[in-house]
């Protein structure tokens, strides 16, 4: 059989069907890359802004970014005085492997001090945690130092957002990119000059 | 050459003559019904192949309609069911045949793949059969989750929110991977849009693909038994198995019997109780969809609450997606896993027996348990039987290799 096989003619049969299938692999990327975010998506993706003077202490507001909820929260000096004491507790206490800009450091995750920015939404399958501040007993905790509790399946943040040990999410909540334009006005999802 | 020609000059004359001629209907029609041997010996179990017929086909009529009257924009999806179900002549009826058939199709199918289990039907030369089984197995799961988003009420967007997560878990690529899936940051109305071309147009193709090749598969091999005994190793003259009938007329009108029986249940359903409390339609679905309240408990539909109850054992989450990813893959292997050469239960000695009982009790114990809250005594469980799940397998690996059994008769009937 192989003597009976024309050499050029077999070689152009190969050549032209790598140079298809080279021609097909181009082809498949204007239909996988349709599947990215449009223009329009990623123009209603955009930054926002809020007002953070209104925020009594110990209380939490709620903006939405990219159709996700972002908590302000003004913590008190007491939620804040906490934090040092839980650090055996949490499985990242220094926020080492979680999403956060650089020019949020430290226990407090914040660039205010008392202010915490956070993304609402659990690290493990996207619920939105609740916010418990109280430093009370709770049924999911009975040494609760206030913070966050997702009920979808119990994962449990303190009021940095950094997740307990125990907890089914494995990183600590999002900070999401903010920037002060001025004392009381916030801007999140853009750096500002801060990069 | 020599049959072709001599059922040619029978069928040679009239209008199926001419047919035949250019199209071979009459042979196929033969090979796949009226000369197709099935084994004379198929019992309940096997009412679930043509079962799964019927409801694709169930599925595929009523979708139509419903895509009559429905759109994919996340605006207007939620009140378009509501119109299907309020305004549009016969729509709830429609809809509600949808729906049940969502969930009837993965009755049917579970206790279609526990026949193949019972009576060892994924084993040679079937692996093909089986192969084609789960691949149809995993496009449905797609489909059903895909079609359960385009209600577009609460637990659609959480539930969609949740899946499309599991994409993250990809190691490097992951965020970019679950934008690339949604079509924007969060779950819009692209991914509403999307996720309804892929369930009314694409994944109906590949299904009904799919299920042309694991019936050609199966014809090709022919079926298996309740006995587990090959029926072509006897033949009379004309090459006929022995204990083989026509599958048509003999199965086709026991198949007929199941079908009345099957939508008895089906319709009732329908008619009477097409939520089942919660568990074919969830409440938290006849909410619209809101990006900022989740649902205090978020669980999927029941057919994925075994999975769903192997991924929240895990404490980790790429853990979690890796393990329950598994639990689909290792099932593509069973027929390399039991390397026992005897197929039927009826013919292996009560390891087996106790086992395979254990492992399906399992699998429902998980359904059951993926629907629950995530209490600490749950959890616990869940990772127990997620362990005795894929201890099954490994242990039937070890156990089958010199497995004791029965002595298999040569026929059917043969005691």
């Amino acid at each position: 059989m192989t003597d009976n096989v024309n050499k050029s003619r077999r070689n152009l049969l190969i050549s032209t069907g790598a140079v298809g299938a080279v021609g097909a692999c181009f082809a498949a990327v204007p239909f996988i890359k349709s599947w990215l975010p449009s223009e329009r998506a990623k123009a209603a993706g955009g930054p926002v802004k809020a007002d953070v003077s209104k925020i009594e202490v110990g209380q939490m507001l709620t903006v939405m970014w990219r159709s996700q909820p972002v908590f302000l929260v003004n913590r008190t000096e007491q939620q804040l005085g906490v934090l040092e004491s839980l650090n055996d507790r949490l499985k990242d206490p220094s926020s080492e492997s979680s999403i956060q800009p650089t020019y949020v450091k430290g226990i407090n995750r914040s660039i205010k001090e008392n202010l915490l920015v956070v993304v609402g939404i659990c690290t493990h399958l996207g619920c939105s945690p609740k916010y418990y501040p109280n430093l009370e007993p709770q049924q999911f905790d009975s040494e609760w130092k206030g913070g966050f509790f997702c009920p979808c399946h119990s994962s449990r943040f303190d009021i940095s957002g950094r997740v307990f040990q125990g907890s089914p999410a494995s990183r600590n909540l999002d900070v999401p990119p903010y920037t002060f334009l001025d004392d009381n006005t916030i801007e999140i999802g853009s750096d500002g000059e801060q990069v | 050459m020599g049959k072709i020609a001599s059922s040619s000059s029978k069928n040679a004359a009239g209008f199926m003559g001419w047919l035949n001629a250019r199209l071979p209907v009459t042979q196929f029609y033969k090979d796949h019904l009226s000369e197709y041997y099935a084994p004379k010996n198929f019992n309940f179990w096997y009412f679930f192949g043509s079962l799964a017929l019927l409801v694709l086909v169930n599925q595929i009529l009523t979708g139509i309609w419903l895509t009559m009257h429905y759109k994919p924009d996340a605006n207007q999806a939620f009140g378009m069911v509501e119109y299907i179900m309020r305004d549009v002549p016969w729509g709830w009826l429609i809809r509600y045949l949808h729906t049940t058939g969502a969930s009837a199709f993965f009755i049917v199918i579970y206790f279609h793949m526990f026949r193949g289990l019972l009576y060892g039907s994924y084993k040679k030369p079937r692996e093909l059969v089986w192969i084609f089984g789960m691949i149809i197995y995993l496009a449905l799961m797609a489909e059903a989750f895909m079609g359960y988003v385009l209600p577009w009420g609460n637990m659609s967007y959480w539930g969609a929110k949740v899946i499309t997560q599991l994409f993250g878990a990809v190691p490097g690529i992951g965020d970019s991977l679950v934008e690339w899936v949604r079509g924007d940051y969060v779950i819009s109305d692209a991914t509403l849009n999307r996720f309804f071309a892929l369930h009314v147009v694409a994944l109906p193709l590949a299904i009904v693909a799919l299920v042309v090749l694991h019936i050609a598969a199966l014809h090709t091999v022919g079926s298996n038994n309740p006995e587990g005994v090959d029926i072509k190793k006897h033949k009379d003259e004309e090459g006929k198995p022995l204990d083989g009938i026509p599958f048509h007329p003999y199965y086709t009108v026991k198949d007929i019997f199941g079908v009345g029986v099957f939508l008895l249940v089906f319709l009732f359903i329908v008619f009477v109780k097409p939520d089942m409390g919660g568990l074919f339609l969830e409440h938290d679905n006849f909410v619209p969809a809101n990006p900022a309240v989740t649902p205090a408990h978020i669980k999927p539909v029941w057919y994925f609450t075994p999975f769903y109850a192997m991924l929240r054992a895990v404490p980790d989450m790429q853990m979690g997606a890796l393990i329950m990813l598994l639990a689909i893959v290792v099932l593509f292997f069973l027929p390399w896993l039991d390397r026992s050469p005897v197929k039927s239960i009826r013919y292996r000695r009560w390891p087996y027996k106790v086992m395979l009982s254990l492992f399906a009790v399992s699998f429902v114990v998980l359904g059951w348990l993926g629907m629950q809250g995530a209490t600490e005594l749950f959890k616990l469980m869940a990772q127990v039987l997620t362990a005795f799940y894929f201890f099954y397998f490994i242990w039937l690996f070890f156990y089958s290799r010199n497995e004791k059994y029965h002595k298999v008769p040569e026929r059917i009937g043969d005691h």
